[in-house]
C-alpha cells in the first residue's frame, strides 16, 4: 500500500531549508516542531532536576543556594508541564490526529502555526529570566501572595511566569481550537464518533479540558500581573484582598490540567495495546465513556489541593467524595486494558514495553492519590515529598511512560526509519528501575516527615538514605534519557526502513506511506469499524486505492511574525512600554499579512 | 465508632509492616507512624486502613497484568487470538467493585474528619503567627509571649489560632497532628490533645520563599506542673544583667537598631517584627528552629545572619568582637 509520491497541488508558493520550517502550516511538519521543543525542553527541565536531586544528596549540601534552588523547582516543573508534556502531546496529536481520522490537514492550518511558534517562543522568553535577573521563583503554582509581592533579589522573575505562560496558554488554546473543529467535522466518510481510535477521542476531551480550564489560569494570571505591576491587591489581604482567590482560580484550572497531561497518554496506550496484543480494544465504548467522565468529573476536585486552608469540613468532605470518584473511570480503564492484553497474542517490542509499564506505574500513581483524597491523611501527606512521589507516578510514570511509548510507535511513520528495539529495551529498564529509585522513596520521605520545596535539610532527621537513593535514581534515568538520544541519532542515520505498516496495526495513519506525503493519502480506505486497516488485511473490505484530488494551503510566515510581535509585547510589559508598541507594530504587521494573503 | 475499633484490630499489622518498612531507614524521624495525640493517631489508622485496601489492590492489579503479558506472549508470528471485543457483566462488576471500595474509605474520611475537626472547649489557648521565616507564640489567656518553641501540657486539649503575617505558612508538627495553613487575613484554627511527654519537631509546610526550609519549631510536651513553672517564669519580666558586660550587652541592644524589631519584657525594646527575646536564653533553638542556642552559634549568628540561615531578614550592623561578647551576656542571660 505505498503510495506515489505523486506531484499533488500544494499552494503557488514554496519554500525550501529552513524557512519551509518557519512557513510551515503542514500539521506533520508542525507536529515535528512541538515534539522536537518539547523533547528540548525536557532536556533542560530535566538537567534542572539532576541539580536539584545532586543538592539533595546528603544533608546539609551547598552545591546551590536557596534563591536558585527555589527557581530550579519552579522551572522544573512549570517545564516540565507546560514546555514538555502538553506541547509532545500536542504535537503528537497534531502528527497523528489528522492521519487516524482520514483527513488531509488540521482544519485551522495557520492556526496551527501560530500554536507551536507561540510555544516556543514563549518557552524561550520564561527562560531567558535565567539569564535576565533571576527565574521564576515562587512554585509551578505560583501561590499567592509569595508570588505577588516583588522581592529587590528576583524582581521580573515571577513577571516572566506570569506573562510567559500567558503566551502558552494562548498556544493551547489555539491548539485546541484547532482539535476540537479537526475532529468534529474532518473526519473521513465512515468515520463516525463510536469509529474515533481512542487516541482521538482522548484528544477530543483533552482539547475541551483546555478550553474549559485555560481562561481560568489566564484571568488569575492577569491579576497576578496586576498586583506585582500595578498595585492593585487581589491577593493581598492586608488591603481587602484574598490569597485563597488564587488558589481557587489556579486549581480550577491546575487539577484538570492533570487529566490534559494523562488523556492523551491513555489514549497512546490506547492504540498500542491492541495492535501489540493484536485483539481489539477490550470495552471501546468504556474507555471512551470514561474519558468524558473524568472529562466532566476532573472539574468538581479541584480543592483537594486546598484541603489544609481551613475550608470548613463539609466542603472538604464534598472535594474528597468527588475525588475519590474520579477515580472510578481511571480503574474501568486500567481492568479494560488488562483485559485487551488478556487472550492476545503479545508482541514485546518497545512500545509494548512502555505500554505495560505505564499502566504498571500510573496504577501506583493512582492508589497514592487516594490517601491524599482522605482528608485526614492528606493533612498530614500534603505539602511533603509523598506528593512529589505521587505526581510523578502520574506525570513520569504515566505521561511520559505513554510519551516514550508513543515515540517508538510512531517514530518509523513520522520518519521513515525504526528506532533500534533492542536499545529501546534497554532505555525502558533503565527508566523503569531509575523512576522506580527516584520517586518511590519520596513517598516514604513525605511519610517522615520530610516537606517538599527545601533546599535542605538537616542530618539529624533521618532522611540522608533515602535521598541518596533518589538522587542514584535520577542520574539513571538521566543514562535512560541518554540512550533514547542515541537512539534517535543512529536510527535516523542507519536504522531499519520501516515499512506503511511495520506494526501490523489498525488504524488509518498505517494505510499511507512512512513517512505520509505532503496531502496525506492518495486514497482513504473504506472505514466500517474502530479497525479499518484490520478489516482491510483481514476482513476482506475492498480498498480503492485510486488517487483523489487534494489541495493543499499556502505556506505562510505570517503565524511566526504574530507570534514574534506577541512575545516582543510581553518583553515590553515587563522592561519597558515602547518595545511593546514595537512588539504591537510587529503583532499588526502579522495579522494584517495573515487577513489578506493568498491562503492558496 | 464500635465499627472504627472492629478495623483497629486488624489493621495494626498493616501499619506495623509500614512502620518495619520505615524503621530501618529512619529511627529519628518526625513521622505520625508514631503518634503522639489521638488526632495524629485517628489520621494514622486511616492511612493503614487505605494502606491495607491500595496493597490488596497493587498486588491484584499488578499480578494480573504481569500474567497476562507473560502467559500471552506471542509464540508464533502468525498466531491469531479470539477477537473479543468486551464483556459488558466483567466491565459492570469493575466499575461498580472500586466504587463500592471508594465509597467505604470516604465513609472512614467522612468519620475521622468529623472527629478531627470538631474542637474541644477548654484547654490551653495558643495563638501562632507565621512571619517569613520564624513562629511567633502567644498565650492570650497566660499573658506570655514567645518565638519558635511552643509548651504545652500533656493530656490537656490545645487550641491553636493561627495567622499568616506575610504570605502562607503551614503549621506541622506530624506526631501530633495534620497541617493547617496560615493564610493572611484568614484565622485559622486547629488542636491537639498530647498524650506523650518529649520535644516534638514541626516545620512550616508551605513553601514561603527562600529561608522556607530553616523555618522549623519544636513543640515541648510537659507535665503539668512543668508546665505551670514554665509559664509562670516566661511572664516575668527578663533578668537584669548582673556582669559588666552584660550590662554593656544591654546597652548595647536598647541603643542599638535591635530594638527596632525585637521586644524584651521590662526593657525599652519593644519591636514587634522579629521574635520575642525576653526569655531568649530559655530557649533550646533560635533562628526559626533551627539553630542550637549556645554561645558559640549566637556568635556566629550576631557576625553574619546569611552564614546560618541564608535568605533570613534579619537587618544588623557589622559588629565589632567586643560588641558581640557583649550582646551574647546579656542574651545568655535572659533566662
Amino acid at each position: 500500500m505505498t503510495t506515489q509520491a505523486t506531484t499533488m497541488p500544494t499552494g503557488k508558493r514554496e519554500y525550501k531549508g529552513l524557512m519551509a520550517w518557519l512557513t510551515t502550516v503542514d500539521h506533520k511538519r508542525i507536529g515535528i516542531l512541538y515534539i522536537i521543543a518539547s523533547v528540548f525542553f525536557m532536556l533542560v527541565g530535566g538537567i534542572e532536576a539532576l541539580i536539584m536531586r545532586t543538592q539533595l544528596a546528603q544533608s546539609n549540601l551547598k552545591l546551590v543556594n536557596p534563591e536558585l534552588y527555589n527557581q530550579l523547582f519552579t522551572m522544573h516543573g512549570t517545564t516540565m508541564v507546560f514546555l514538555v508534556i502538553m506541547p509532545f502531546l500536542a504535537g503528537l496529536g497534531n502528527y497523528i490526529v489528522p492521519l487516524m481520522i482520514g483527513a488531509r490537514d488540521m482544519a485551522y492550518p495557520r492556526i496551527n502555526a501560530l500554536g507551536v511558534w507561540l510555544l516556543i517562543l514563549g518557552g524561550i522568553f520564561m527562560n531567558l529570566s535565567f539569564m535576565l535577573g533571576g527565574a521564576p521563583d515562587a512554585g509551578w503554582f505560583g501561590y499567592a501572595p509569595l508570588s505577588s509581592i516583588r522581592t529587590a533579589g528576583n524582581p521580573y522573575g515571577m513577571d516572566f511566569w506570569a506573562l510567559g505562560l500567558q503566551i502558552l496558554g494562548i498556544s493551547s488554546i489555539s491548539a485546541a481550537v484547532n482539535f476540537v473543529v479537526t475532529i468534529l467535522w474532518m473526519r473521513a466518510p465512515g468515520m463516525k464518533m463510536n469509529r474515533l481510535p481512542l487516541f482521538v477521542w482522548t484528544t477530543l476531551v483533552t482539547a475541551f479540558l483546555i478550553l474549559f480550564a485555560m481562561p481560568s489560569i489566564a484571568a488569575a494570571l492577569i491579576l497576578l500581573f496586576f498586583d506585582r505591576n500595578f498595585g492593585t491587591f487581589f491577593f493581598n489581604a492586608a488591603q481587602g484582598g484574598d490569597p485563597l482567590l488564587w488558589q481557587h482560580l489556579f486549581w480550577f484550572f491546575g487539577h484538570p490540567e492533570v487529566y490534559i497531561m494523562i488523556l492523551p497518554a491513555m489514549g497512546i496506550v490506547s492504540e498500542i495495546l491492541p495492535v501489540f496484543s493484536r485483539k481489539p480494544l477490550f470495552g471501546y465504548a468504556a474507555i471512551a465513556y470514561s474519558s468524558v467522565a473524568i472529562g466532566f468529573i476532573g472539574f468538581t476536585v479541584w480543592a483537594h489541593h486546598m484541603f489544609a486552608v481551613g475550608l470548613p469540613p463539609a466542603i472538604n468532605a464534598a472535594f474528597s467524595f468527588a475525588s475519590m470518584i474520579v477515580a472510578v473511570p481511571t480503574a474501568i480503564k486500567i481492568f479494560n486494558w488488562i483485559a485487551t492484553i488478556w487472550g492476545g497474542s503479545v508482541n514485546l517490542k518497545a512500545p509494548m514495553y512502555y505500554a505495560v509499564g505505564f499502566i504498571a506505574l500510573f496504577v501506583i500513581g493512582g492508589l497514592t492519590g487516594i490517601y491524599l483524597a482522605a482528608v485526614p491523611v492528606d493533612f498530614q501527606l500534603t505539602d511533603t515529598y509523598f506528593v512529589v512521589g505521587h505526581l510523578h507516578y502520574v506525570l513520569f510514570g504515566g505521561s511520559i511512560f505513554a510519551i516514550f511509548g508513543g515515540i517508538y510507535y510512531w517514530f518509523p511513520k513520522m520518519t521513515g526509519k525504526l528506532l533500534n528495539d533492542r536499545t529501546g529495551v534497554w532505555q525502558f529498564w533503565l527508566q523503569f528501575i531509575g523512576m522506580n529509585l527516584t520517586f518511590f522513596p519520596m513517598h516514604l520521605l513525605g511519610i517522615l516527615g520530610m516537606p517538599r520545596r527545601i533546599y535542605t535539610y538537616a542530618g539529624d532527621l533521618g532522611w540522608d538514605t533515602l535521598n541518596l537513593v533518589q538522587t542514584i535514581g535520577a542520574y539513571l534515568i538521566a543514562v535512560s534519557v541518554a540512550v533514547f538520544l542515541w537512539n534517535v541519532y543512529v536510527s535516523l542515520k542507519n536504522g531499519e526502513k520501516a515499512s506503511d505498516d511495520p506494526w501490523d496495526a489498525d488504524t488509518l495513519e498505517w494505510a499511507t506511506s512512512s513517512p505520509p506525503p505532503a496531502h496525506n493519502f492518495d486514497s482513504v480506505p473504506p472505514v466500517n469499524s474502530t479497525r479499518p486497516l484490520w478489516d482491510v488485511k483481514h476482513a476482506g473490505v475492498k480498498w480503492d486505492k485510486r488517487a483523489e484530488s487534494a489541495h493543499l494551503p499556502n505556506p505562510s510566515y505570517m503565524p511566526f511574525v504574530l507570534a514574534f510581535g506577541l512575545t516582543v509585547v510581553m518583553f515590553g510589559l515587563i522592561y519597558n512600554p515602547i518595545i511593546s508598541l514595537a512588539g504591537l507594530v510587529i503583532f499588526v504587521a502579522g495579522f494584517a499579512g495573515w487577513v489578506v494573503e493568498p491562503v492558496g | 465508632m464500635h465499627r472504627s475499633n472492629d478495623f483497629k484490630f486488624i489493621l495494626p499489622a498493616m501499619g506495623a509492616l509500614a512502620v518495619l518498612l520505615l524503621a530501618g531507614c529512619s529511627p529519628d524521624s518526625p513521622t505520625w507512624l508514631n503518634p503522639a495525640s489521638p488526632n495524629a493517631a485517628k489520621a494514622t489508622d486511616l492511612f493503614n486502613l487505605i494502606f491495607l485496601i491500595s496493597v490488596a489492590t497493587f498486588v491484584l492489579v499488578e499480578g494480573l497484568l504481569l500474567y497476562s503479558v507473560i502467559r500471552f506472549r506471542r509464540k508464533s508470528t502468525d498466531e491469531m487470538p479470539t477477537q473479543i471485543h468486551g464483556n459488558t457483566r466483567l466491565e459492570i462488576a469493575w466499575t461498580v467493585a472500586p466504587a463500592l471500595v471508594l465509597l467505604v474509605v470516604f465513609g472512614f474520611t467522612w468519620q475521622t474528619l468529623n472527629e478531627l475537626e470538631t474542637m474541644p472547649t477548654g484547654g490551653v489557648k495558643v495563638k501562632v503567627v507565621g512571619s517569613q521565616w520564624w513562629w511567633h507564640v502567644e498565650y492570650p489567656d497566660l499573658g506570655v509571649v514567645t518565638a519558635n518553641e511552643i509548651h504545652v501540657p500533656v493530656n490537656q486539649p490545645v487550641t491553636f489560632s493561627l495567622e499568616g503575617k506575610d504570605v502562607i505558612h503551614s503549621f506541622w508538627v506530624p506526631e501530633l497532628g495534620g497541617k493547617r495553613d496560615l493564610v493572611p487575613g484568614k484565622v485559622n484554627t486547629t488542636w491537639f490533645r498530647p498524650t506523650k511527654i518529649g520535644t516534638f519537631r514541626g516545620a512550616c509546610a508551605e513553601f514561603c520563599g527562600s529561608a522556607h526550609a530553616n523555618m522549623r519549631f519544636t513543640v515541648v510536651v510537659q507535665s503539668q506542673d512543668d508546665f505551670n513553672k514554665w509559664v509562670a517564669a516566661q511572664k516575668q519580666d527578663a533578668a537584669a544583667p548582673v556582669s559588666d558586660l552584660a550590662k554593656q550587652g544591654e546597652q548595647e541592644f536598647v541603643k542599638g537598631v535591635c530594638v527596632a524589631c525585637h521586644t524584651i519584657g521590662g526593657t525599652a525594646a519593644k519591636g514587634t517584627v522579629g521574635p520575642n527575646l525576653t526569655h531568649f536564653a530559655a530557649r533550646k533553638t533560635f533562628g526559626g528552629g533551627i539553630i542550637e542556642n549556645n554561645t558559640e552559634n549566637l556568635k556566629a549568628w550576631l557576625k553574619n545572619p546569611q552564614a546560618l540561615k541564608p535568605g533570613n531578614i534579619m537587618v544588623i550592623p557589622k559588629l565589632t568582637d567586643t560588641q558581640v561578647n557583649a550582646l551574647v551576656e546579656y542574651l545568655n542571660g535572659l533566662k
